[in-house]
């Protein structure tokens, strides 16, 4: 319903929901520091197998898609796919994703996705802002990882970014003061920080690693990016097993692109605009975001996703690299608990990608995407 | 009636919007700029600092952390160089030892005040502390207090030193004075808070002229602006087009766009396809540090913040060091490089030119480095190849 809601509403009015959902979101939910957040709460159909809702999206979405179901069904994953278009409809003079598929993702709670075109300069709210409002999806999973296979000045590269991705600086509350004069409002909330941080020390915890950094810039941002280190000061008391502390953001930019090795082994965390900004930034470390997975997680339902454009040049030519889809499937695998087959699947990729036979042509290779996805398959 | 005073208002805004593009003096140190259409009558405007004595008087703020250690190379060979400046010292310091002494506030108005006075200065870093009881940080303040509005980071490999990329050469212009560090913020109520960002759209404009004179100046070919107009359509949006007008004026500059987190995935990626790039504040910091790091940090990095009437040179990329501070250790570089930049605006080339190639021959030569750079000399032993370099090139 709440959901419903903020989509149906109209933007203008954004600066006037803000506050109530934050307080909606606390009365909603109350997180102890036992209860996981975010965690996958699907179930299995009669066959012994897990529905997920697959958007192809939009270029070369489709082929990504055939690729990875591909790869799926040779690595005997427990997964059916759902198949859902989130092709906007007009709902009162807004954008809207269909209701089919907001059915189809709040029964599966989870949801695969290719690259979305959004549309310039035709007052659409961009899909997939849209969808991360819909099913309130408040955080931003973003790993990087290094290929072997594919050179870039940086090697060995494994960072772990999280990113609160309601609020912040992309809180859309704007308005012109007088001609000329633009105030934008930058919204940091404790519910939502509290939420996104908590998430960042439960993942440490999954993942294995044992510190979590925040990222800030509370000297400029004294009181906004203040209260995100407080809570965050607050919230590691509730994890002494893991080390926590904080990190300027200059600071931060500076020694990632200096030397990235010492933050292989944090979880880093942090708002909005600079989540968006650093996990860009990681992803040109390695290579681009062709080689990154995304996860956006939320209280119901999570959406795992390519972040990459959907290349409408090379759309239905057989050469699109789906290895961002793949990646960002088997993230889909450990949220659902299947690590076995995630393993399984990504040790073949890996070991594809190193050996750099059929690479597509982004890599520099020559191979095209269903002799790179056979590849993955023939080493299943 | 309330309407006709809003308008003067907006008359006056618009006027104060004028005023810079018409003393548009901003090429001044960096070249000798000869006609150059819409900014053509530069050159009866440049104002030239007072010489006393056949000296030139300039405001000397050696910062927090390493300031001081740098500050002091950049005397011993600008004297060694007979450079013909006299230094206005002044201690200041954000350091929260300091403040309690009491002498913070008003040792920041008198850099200020001397800095409104000799209208030139060499700056180092100010340390900020995060707690919210904390002061603001005094490098905004000093920014917006004498309107330097423009920050300058030049980012350039430098011979001999090697980095993880090669041919690197952008100049990152920056908006000082609004942007996210204006500084207003409140909580609305407990656990909410609002932090503003004010963008206008005279002081996008503003910048805009500058960093496409700066371009022309310095022949360079191409001008970005970098934004995040997508998600911030109104803030962005306004600076973004801004630019895009501007752009009109400088028919002979290939002038383009780019998101803010695509430019910062390109920095690291193919940072060779930049040449100037133009931004509000926040993505200027943030940019600055990662290209900074491309061609080996902030201590090779030199900058300067220029206003119509007051031009303050300080390391590009603004790390106090304290970490390092009082090891001997620091890279005087970034304020040796920052200190040329001064002496070029002052016309004073002979001396820059002598100062930059002996910085640039110890760096080449490798054997004697700071730490960052790789090598295992101190910050004294690093001044004095420089001052020998100097000796031996005359």
């Amino acid at each position: 319903m709440l959901s419903l809601r903020s989509i149906a509403a109209p933007a203008r009015r954004q600066c006037l929901r803000a506050a109530p959902r934050a307080s909606v979101a606390q009365a909603q939910r109350f997180y102890s520091s036992h209860e996981q957040v975010g965690k996958f709460t699907g179930k299995k159909d009669a066959q012994g197998r897990y529905p997920v809702s697959l958007i192809e999206g939009d270029g070369i979405g489709p082929e990504i898609a055939v690729a990875v179901k591909d790869i799926f069904a040779a690595a005997k994953a427990p997964i059916t796919w759902e198949p859902i278009s989130v092709d906007p409809i007009l709902k009162d003079g807004k954008t809207a994703i269909p209701d089919a598929a907001i059915e189809s993702i709040k029964r599966n709670k989870i949801a695969l996705k290719g690259p979305l075109a959004t549309p310039i300069g035709k007052g659409h709210v961009s899909l997939n802002l849209t969808l991360r409002r819909t099913f309130n999806l408040f955080a931003n999973l973003r790993p990087c990882r290094s290929i072997v296979g594919y050179k870039t000045p940086y090697d060995n590269v494994d960072t772990v970014l999280i990113r609160e991705n309601t609020e912040g600086e992309y809180s859309g509350i704007e308005h012109v003061v007088v001609e000329g004069v633009v105030q934008s409002i930058k919204l940091i909330t404790r519910e939502a920080s509290e939420r996104v941080l908590r998430y960042a020390f439960q993942q440490a915890q999954i993942i294995g690693r044992k510190k979590v950094r925040v990222v800030h810039k509370a000297t400029i941002m004294k009181m906004s990016d203040g209260l995100f280190l407080n809570v965050a000061r607050e919230i590691a008391k509730e994890y002494p097993d893991i080390e926590f502390d904080a990190e300027l953001l200059d600071n931060t930019c500076l020694k990632m692109t200096t030397d990235p090795l010492p933050y292989n082994d944090k979880v880093l965390v942090m708002p909005n605009l600079y989540g968006d900004i650093l996990s860009d930034m990681s992803a040109g470390l390695i290579g681009g975001l062709g080689l990154t997975p995304s996860g956006n997680i939320g209280d119901e339902c999570s959406i795992f996703e390519a972040v990459h454009g959907s290349a409408p040049d090379i759309a239905g030519k057989n050469l699109a690299n789906p290895t961002a889809l793949l990646l960002s499937s088997m993230m889909m695998l450990r949220h659902m608990g299947l690590f076995e087959y995630a393993d399984k699947i990504e040790k073949a990729a890996f070991a594809t990608l190193a050996e750099g036979k059929v690479l597509t042509g982004d890599l520099g290779g020559k191979g095209t995407t269903s002799q790179f996805a056979g590849a993955i398959i023939e080493k299943l | 009636m309330i309407s006709q005073t809003s308008s003067r208002a907006a008359q006056r805004l618009l006027r104060v919007a004028a005023q810079p593009s018409s003393r548009l003096n901003l090429a001044r140190g960096f070249a000798t700029v000869q006609d150059q259409g819409p900014i053509g009558s530069i050159q009866s405007d440049i104002f030239k600092p007072t010489k006393y004595g056949g000296k030139y008087t300039v405001t000397l703020i050696p910062g927090d952390g390493i300031g001081a250690e740098v500050a002091e190379s950049v005397k011993t060979i600008f004297k060694a160089d007979n450079v013909p400046i006299t230094w206005e010292q002044i201690e200041v310091s954000g350091l929260s030892e300091a403040t309690t002494s009491g002498r913070t506030e008003e040792a920041f108005n008198e850099a200020v005040a001397s800095l409104k006075r000799n209208k030139l200065g060499l700056k180092g870093i100010l340390h900020t502390p995060i707690s919210r009881s904390g002061h603001q940080s005094f490098n905004v303040a000093m920014r917006q207090e004498l309107d330097i509005y423009a920050s300058i980071c030049l980012i350039k490999n430098i011979p001999g030193l090697e980095t993880r990329h090669k041919g690197v050469d952008l100049a990152i212009i920056r908006e000082n004075t609004e942007g996210e560090y204006s500084g207003l913020e409140h909580q609305s109520v407990p656990g909410v808070v609002e932090s503003l960002k004010i963008i206008t759209h005279a002081k996008s404009e503003r910048i805009a002229k500058f960093a496409f004179s700066f371009a022309l100046a310095n022949h360079r070919k191409k001008v970005t602006c970098i934004h995040k107009a997508n998600i911030m359509k109104l803030a962005d949006g306004l600076f973004r087009n801004t630019f895009t007008k501007t752009a009109k004026l400088f028919p002979q500059l290939e002038a383009n766009d780019m998101i803010v987190d695509n430019a910062s995935m390109q920095c690291v990626s193919r940072p060779q396809q930049f040449d100037v790039m133009v931004m509000p504040n926040l993505y200027g910091g943030i940019l600055s540090n990662i290209a900074a790091a491309l061609v080996g940090g902030p201590g090779v990095v030199p900058g300067c913040n220029m206003g119509r009437d007051v031009a303050v040179f300080e390391p590009g990329c603004r790390h106090v060091g304290l970490d390092i501070k009082g090891k001997d250790q620091a890279n005087p570089t970034a304020l040796l490089l920052s200190g040329a930049m001064l002496l070029r605006h002052l016309g004073l080339d002979d001396h820059a030119n002598r100062i930059s190639n002996a910085v640039y021959a110890v760096i080449a030569e490798g054997k004697i480095r700071t730490p960052d750079m790789g090598g295992n000399a101190t910050n004294h032993e690093f001044t004095k190849a420089i001052l020998q370099s100097m000796e031996s090139a005359l």
